[in-house]
């Protein structure tokens, strides 16, 4: 088994020479790009902010107990996604792909809350992307975290049916791994648009 | 049998579309990136005819703002980036002794992306709507009410293909750079042109989320009616400046970082000495990296920041010229004492030092907020960055083009053609643009397609555009050279200059597998090692071992994929649809994801015989 596992290391064409994992490795790379990313939106929220002529102002229209309730759902699901990771690493596959379930269901909550939000904000408030600068940075910041939210319920659900379907084991525990990484990421993301798009007045 | 030659055809163009070969995909980025090149100039050569003399009518005005715009955006985009995207390609995993890159398909893909982006941007001639917003689209020219056609769209569009292009090659070259070292190969032993390139993919990587976003906030503006850049709604089109040069100033480094280490490579290997102060070169260039995020408001002087803002980035941006000028000083250490053999790469490599210098010295003087003042938006300016963008950039990339088409091709360029290109396109250079220095003095604007004859501007504009044709002229001859020396030219040998670096040790071209043996690092200049010792009596390192077929036999190499190319179609559909139909997005997001699924599943499991 040890000979096994030896052998493993030297051939396994995604580690490279410094023993990591370059999945993993590419997979940090693209979050701290993404951090850049976030970090232009957030930027021109804040530019922007107390700077629009007209329409509702953020704190006409924010229902903070819903969104600390979607809020709730991403921190929660996220202790699901390491649920998932530990259960597949057990090699408990079944428990895994339960676990990789709820992440997603969690997540795709938390898409649904958003739309609710998106719906009763233009509905209910007349406020949308064209009616002032709140309006356009509030929606394209949290609609692009919302994306990146759907992004990762499309791939968390695609494990999952793959782990139903007997396609996903231990040997797969970097795909989740990093599959984790970046739903982690996007929690934190949240953490940060949460706090300062909601909660600072 | 012309049946069988058919098949034999399409054999080949198949193995090309679904190529994973490092090597093929940098010959892609890099013939490609030379026809960019070469639309690029022809349109800088109509450009300096209509400038030739005063009051000209060769191009309407709004035909010379398209000139502009797409000259630019295709020197900077679809020459210079692919150009230097094409030796990361070729010559990383050489010169780090890897057998390819971290991830072959997203590299084919990150190819096939660009190739969409570059294509999809330059049909807009085709449609007569080619951008005329300037290669920085300014906010608010660029809003649907100044600029109503699709101009904008095309260019707003290509260059977030493009962005993705370069993303993915950045998150692939870093860890590329990291994780597929040679054994023994540590960070400071990686050669220099390894050590640029790894600055230039961080740089990558974090500047362009900011052009990014600044595309898709204005791609919100002009296609949902969001008001980011909109003066009316109390918007501020300088988010627009502020965005696009927090990404802009990057660029410039990641322009010349690479040619900065190809520099690096050739000036040791014709001075036959290692590179003087290698740790100061490698630090400076990560200096440069981080100062490169801290100085882009100086793009920006002339709007208004005020007082402390002018001041701090003032001061930064004359910061930034110390690293630089370290590296000049450790190039020039390099030669000095050296044997040298003026051969055609060193004779670029000269030029590159000397050309970008003055545009370093330029760019101290508009570093002073009051001088800038004066200077921006004339020719002084554009000189000024056609110093470093063609006097450094291209003077770099072409020394390196002269250096390892050897390595790459198997045979050597000709010396001969080598120096007339060489020479022609120093004095065309320096005929086209320093006149421009004075040109901006006495008052020509920027970005203007005429001018009146009693301005005095008319003689330096007419000995420009001769310049300009002197370097068209050396291009001719570069071509020539190419054609001529592709079938009949010298072979080259794995070792034409004597290299110093792992590259030469194996045979040009490389095999498909590079190394037979996996290399084994003592120093920056292995090869050198390996041949001479450290030249104070130590032993030459020892050398890999010869290999056997059963050696080769072992080597597994990634098999090839038509997944990045139906994959980066897929892109280019989604991404179209904007101008075409709602439907056609649908149809394309929908077909992005099927293969990126398709994509990602293609190894999921390692096929039988492979299992490790």
């Amino acid at each position: 088994m040890a000979d096994h596992t030896a052998t493993h290391a030297i051939h396994d064409p995604n580690i490279g020479t410094t023993g990591l994992d370059h999945r993993k490795m590419g997979m940090w790379i693209f979050l701290g790009s993404d951090c850049m990313f976030f970090g232009s939106l957030i930027g021109t929220y804040l530019a922007y902010k107390g700077k629009s002529l007209s329409g509702p102002g953020p704190h006409d229209v924010f229902n903070i107990p819903l969104t600390s309730y979607s809020a709730a759902l991403l921190l929660a699901s996220s202790l699901f996604m390491v649920l998932a990771l530990t259960r597949l690493n057990e090699d408990r596959i079944k428990a895994a792909a339960f676990w990789l379930f709820a992440t997603a269901a969690f997540g795709l909550h938390f898409v649904l809350n958003q739309v609710y939000e998106f719906t009763t904000f233009a509905l209910d408030e007349g406020l949308t992307l064209s009616t002032s600068l709140f309006g356009s940075s509030f929606f394209v910041l949290t609609g692009f975290h919302g994306a990146h939210v759907t992004g990762g319920v499309l791939w968390l659900s695609i494990l999952m049916v793959l782990a139903l379907r007997g396609k996903l084991d231990r040997r797969d525990y970097t795909k989740v791994e990093i599959a984790g990484l970046y739903w982690h990421f996007v929690d934190i993301v949240w953490i940060a648009i949460f706090t300062i798009v909601y909660l600072i007045p | 049998m012309p049946g069988t030659q058919a098949a034999k055809t399409q054999g080949v163009l198949w193995s090309w579309l679904t190529t994973v070969d490092h090597k093929r995909i940098g010959i892609l980025y890099g013939s490609s990136a030379f026809i960019f090149f070469l639309i690029g100039g022809i349109e800088a050569i109509i450009m300096r005819l209509q400038l030739a003399r005063p009051d000209n009518t060769l191009v309407s005005a709004q035909t010379f703002n398209e000139l502009f715009t797409m000259h630019g955006t295709t020197m900077i985009f679809l020459a210079v980036m692919p150009f230097s995207a094409s030796f990361f390609n070729y010559m990383l995993p050489l010169l780090i002794g890897a057998r390819d890159v971290a991830f072959p398909r997203l590299n084919a893909l990150s190819y096939w992306i660009f190739l969409s982006g570059a294509l999809f941007i330059n049909a807009s001639w085709l449609f007569g709507v080619a951008p005329d917003g300037g290669w920085f689209g300014y906010a608010n020219l660029s809003s649907t009410q100044f600029s109503p056609t699709h101009s904008i769209d095309f260019w707003m569009l290509g260059l977030q293909i493009l962005g993705i292009s370069s993303m993915l090659a950045g998150f692939n070259f870093i860890v590329t750079i990291i994780n597929m070292r040679a054994p023994g190969m540590t960070l400071m032993r990686m050669p220099l042109f390894v050590w640029m390139s790894f600055v230039t993919q961080f740089l990558l990587v974090l500047a362009f989320p900011a052009i990014t976003v600044a595309l898709i906030l204005l791609m919100f503006d002009r296609f949902f009616g969001t008001l980011f850049y909109a003066p009316s709604a109390g918007g501020d089109p300088l988010l627009w400046q502020h965005l696009f040069w927090i990404f802009g100033h990057p660029e410039v480094y990641i322009l010349i970082l690479p040619a900065m280490g190809i520099v690096s490579e050739v000036l040791p290997t014709f001075a036959r000495k290692p590179l003087f102060g290698a740790p100061f070169v490698i630090f400076s260039g990560i200096m440069i990296g981080f100062f490169g995020f801290g100085v882009w408001s100086h793009h920006m002087f002339s709007v208004g920041m005020g007082p402390v803002a002018d001041s701090a980035f003032s001061i930064a941006t004359m910061l930034i010229a110390v690293p630089t000028g370290v590296k000049i000083l450790n190039w020039i250490g390099t030669l000095w004492g050296g044997s040298i053999r003026f051969r055609s790469p060193l004779l670029f490599s000269l030029g590159f030092i000397a050309m970008f210098t003055m545009g370093g010295l330029s760019g101290i003087m508009h570093a002073s907020p009051p001088v800038d003042l004066q200077q921006t938006d004339t020719y002084f300016v554009v000189a000024h960055f056609h110093y470093v963008l063609f006097g450094g950039s291209i003077f770099g990339l072409f020394s390196g083009i002269y250096y390892w088409w050897p390595k790459i091709n198997g045979r050597l360029l000709d010396e001969r053609l080598g120096k007339w290109h060489f020479w022609l396109m120093l004095i065309g250079f320096n005929m086209t643009f320093f006149p421009q220095h004075f040109l901006g003095l006495i008052g020509m604007p920027r970005r203007i397609y005429t001018y009146a004859p009693d301005l005095g501007w008319h003689f330096w504009n007419m000995v420009s555009t001769i310049g300009s044709l002197i370097i068209a002229l050396s291009f001719v001859v570069f071509i020539v050279n190419v054609v001529k020396t592709m079938r009949s030219g010298t072979p080259a040998g794995p070792d034409p200059w004597d290299g110093r670096t792992l590259e030469w040790s194996i045979p040009s071209p490389p095999p498909v597998y590079n190394f037979a043996i996996e290399p084994t690092v003592h120093d920056r200049d292995e090869f050198w090692l390996q041949k001479n010792g450290d030249g104070h009596g130590g032993k030459p390192a020892s050398r890999p071992r010869a290999a056997t077929p059963q050696d080769i036999a072992a080597i597994h190499m990634p098999a090839p994929s038509y997944w990045p190319l139906v994959l980066a179609l897929a892109v280019a559909v989604m991404v179209s649809g904007l101008l075409v139909s709602t439907y056609q997005i649908i149809v394309g997001g929908l077909l992005t994801l099927f293969c990126m699924y398709r994509f990602a599943m293609e190894h999921h499991r390692p096929a039988a015989g492979h299992e490790y």
